[in-house]
């Protein structure tokens, strides 16, 4: 997660002239969203599936000391540890120490946020440990030494050339290989690490309380050889993860699938009960669950953001923002972008962002429309908001904002102000300053009537 | 439906005050056409959307409780924005919460609505015996649309106008990209929101382009303009009204 404090405007300002970037964005991200709308509406029920899906998540995040308790107990009881890390540091120090004691060189991973978040390939490199993403994506984003720019399709912003290219230098293949020759080079390159790899490193869709499962939902497989084939499997999850029991994975599996990839049922869906039991032929033989906090209990105990802890990573909300569409994953400046990035970032880290990522938004409320969990996306970006309103940066905007309240409060006053204006408006249309000049960029300003409705009115 | 109110009230906007008088004297023109003679409280300003969208919900709630005290002597309140009712709406109760002000502001919110929303869902009205005979595409804003959940009132309104033809936008549900104070935080993402949905609009055969919200109507009027594209902007109570 790199910084980024007014980043924002400029990374953004830079991606608009990118129309390669658009298109290649555009391209995924209709394509989710046409057939994210063509499998939800095949379900009749399901808003009635999303409000459940709420009262679930409503539910077990004002439980969740009891939830997590209960999950670690069901997990220790099928033969699994349980860690908790109370940050990005002891996360990955933690899933660190796993592997140096399983005595792991080489580690194999599937797609997951919360490492991104608590950037375990760092923390594993400078142990001397190999971390191989194993996701094809992910394992673009590795190679190119890039981040993910969707919650996803983390390679989103990358055209098809640019992958050609890097395959080129790193996996041989020729320059102008067909895209099943690239899934071909990159499936021969990453079962060698698979078969080579001590432990395996998955994040967790799901943790189910009740049994002490992790669920992985996937497309490619990857998943599933990184938690059968190495010795060790590692979960590692915010702790926000935790539901009930497996009955409401029937809730949240297909809001999950049709709304992130808009599949009736992604192709692997694995349900990971502890370690390989006595008698069983596969499974590892040690499994080990990572909790996460990493500034979720912060945003607990936050009753306007809490409800950013519902978030079931499903992209929706990306898949048809506006914003996102132009500026792309990257300048949102962290691994969470979008409108949902908008509100966690600034959310899980108490502050980073603050002042850019929260109006980085039209609030045009598309994000809100389509989101499985009905989060009220753009209420917590005001709310944002009002809390940016309060730094130091905004110091002048604030005296503005008492002076602006002050005038609208006295009608009589406030009309006089508005004659004042119209004398004003032709100094300031010729020499537009501050806002206006960054409106009259692109736009001409508008005219003011020459007569207010008011003070027509009144004559 | 709900009753038909006695005593309406035109909250003018403080966006139409300054920029587009018209609009409010096509408000009252509707209005009185469908037999209402809505009255202009003398103390109205400004919703308060600017300072809550900007980071200020204290002032904005400064102007939400004159806004409550100021409508809330009437039957029903009508302003010509989704935007401005949508504020009123959803975020006056949160500004106000935990105060006796908050059950006021719902009270007054149930009888605030957007001018056309208020023709098709509380006087069940959809021709209001206009006549603008032209070619007409609709934005309405995101605020109408999904706020409200009331573009098709806007739409069902300009159906029933006498020689208006409605054109369709490849995406009538995308944003202009004005979103206040985003437009001028973010003029780059904002310009390049506005130039797809300007192509949109240019790619049909529409010689006037309408809106509900005059925020979104001055942000596709400046960059038509600064295109030098002529194209008709106004706002659907100008039609409505035919002023
Ligand atoms: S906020 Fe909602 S729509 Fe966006 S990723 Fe999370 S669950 Fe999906």
């Amino acid at each position: 997660m790199s910084p980024s404090a007014a980043g924002f405007r400029e990374a953004s300002a830079r991606a608009v002239l990118d129309p390669a970037l658009r298109e290649a964005i555009r391209r995924v991200t209709d394509n989710l969203a046409v057939r994210r709308v063509q499998v939800t509406a095949e379900l009749p029920h399901f808003d009635v599936l999303r409000d459940r899906a709420k009262r679930i998540k409503e539910h077990t995040l004002a439980n969740l000391d009891r939830y997590l308790e209960q999950l670690e107990a069901a997990v220790r009881a099928r033969g699994g540890h349980v860690h908790w890390a109370r940050d990005a540091e002891e996360a990955a120090a933690c899933v660190v120490r796993i592997c140096r004691e399983a005595g792991a060189r080489r580690v194999v991973k599937s797609k997951s946020m919360v490492t991104e978040e608590v950037e375990l390939n760092r923390a594993l490199l400078e142990a001397g440990i190999e971390p191989v993403e194993t996701d094809l994506g992910e394992f673009v984003v590795q190679i190119s030494g890039d981040r993910p720019s969707h919650l996803i399709a983390p390679i989103i912003h990358k055209r098809r050339e640019d992958v050609a290219e890097l395959f080129r230098r790193h996996l041989g293949t020729p320059a102008d290989a067909p895209v099943p020759v690239l899934t071909a080079a990159a499936r021969a390159h990453l079962r060698q690490a698979f078969l080579q790899a001590d432990v395996g490193i998955t994040g967790a869709n799901f943790l189910v309380a009740e049994t002490g499962t992790v669920v992985l939902v996937e497309n490619e497989g990857n998943a599933r050889m990184v938690t059968s084939l190495p010795r060790v499997h590692v979960a590692v999850a915010g702790i926000e993860k935790v539901l009930p029991r497996l009955a409401d994975l029937a809730v949240f599996l297909p809001l999950l699938v049709r709304s992130a990839t808009g599949q009736r049922l992604s192709a692997y869906v694995s349900l990971l009960t502890g370690p390989r039991g006595p008698g069983e032929r596969d499974g590892p033989d040690a499994f080990h669950l990572v909790l996460v906090d990493n500034g979720r209990s912060r945003v607990l105990a936050d009753p306007e953001l809490r409800e950013a802890l519902q978030c079931v990573r499903c992209s929706a909300c990306l898949n048809v923002c506006p914003v996102y569409e132009r500026a792309g994953g990257h300048a949102y400046g962290s691994v969470y972008s979008g409108p949902i990035g908008a509100v966690l970032t600034p959310a899980l880290t108490g502050g980073r962002g603050l002042v850019d990522l929260p109006f980085a938004s039209s609030l045009c409320g598309a994000c809100r429309d389509v989101c499985p969990v009905r989060i009220d996306i753009p209420g917590m970006l005001v709310a944002l908001r009002a809390r940016a309103g309060q730094t130091a940066e905004a110091r002048w905007e604030r005296r503005a904002a008492r002076v602006a309240a002050w005038l609208l409060c006295r009608p009589r006053l406030y009309r006089w102000a508005s004659v004042a204006a119209r004398v004003l408006e032709p100094v300031v249309r010729r020499v537009p300053v501050g806002a206006l000049r960054r409106w009259a960029r692109g736009r001409d300003l508008p005219r003011l009537s020459p007569t207010p409705f008011h003070r027509a009115a009144r004559r | 439906m709900p009753d038909r109110p006695h005593r309406v009230a035109l909250f003018v906007t403080c966006l139409v005050d300054q920029f587009a008088p018209s609009v409010a004297r096509g408000t009252l023109q509707v209005l009185e056409r469908v037999g209402l003679r809505a009255e202009v409280p003398g103390g109205q300003t400004c919703c308060g959307q600017p300072l809550l969208n900007d980071g200020f919900p204290d002032q904005a709630a400064r102007l939400a409780r004159r806004w409550v005290e100021t409508f809330e002597p009437f039957d029903a309140v009508v302003a010509p924005s989704g935007s401005c009712v949508a504020t009123v709406r959803e975020f006056y109760p949160r500004v106000l919460a935990g105060s006796p002000w908050e059950g006021r502001a719902r009270a007054v919110a149930q009888r605030t609505y957007e001018l056309s929303e208020f023709l098709v869902r509380v006087l069940g009205v959809e021709d209001v015996g206009a006549r603008f005979p032209h070619r007409v595409a609709l934005h309405a804003s995101c605020h109408q649309l999904r706020s409200l959940g009331a573009a098709d009132c806007a739409r069902a309104v300009l159906r029933r106008v006498a020689g208006l033809e409605l054109v369709d936008l490849a995406h009538p549900e995308a944003c202009c990209g004005f979103g206040g104070v985003f437009s001028v935080k973010f003029p780059e993402v904002s310009e390049a929101m506005l130039r797809d949905k300007l192509q949109d609009v240019s790619a049909t055969t529409a010689e006037v382009l309408v809106s509900t919200d005059l925020g979104c109507l001055l942000h596709l009027a400046g960059g038509l303009s600064r295109k030098g594209v002529r194209l008709r902007c106004l706002h659907l109570a100008e039609v409505l009204g035919g002023s």
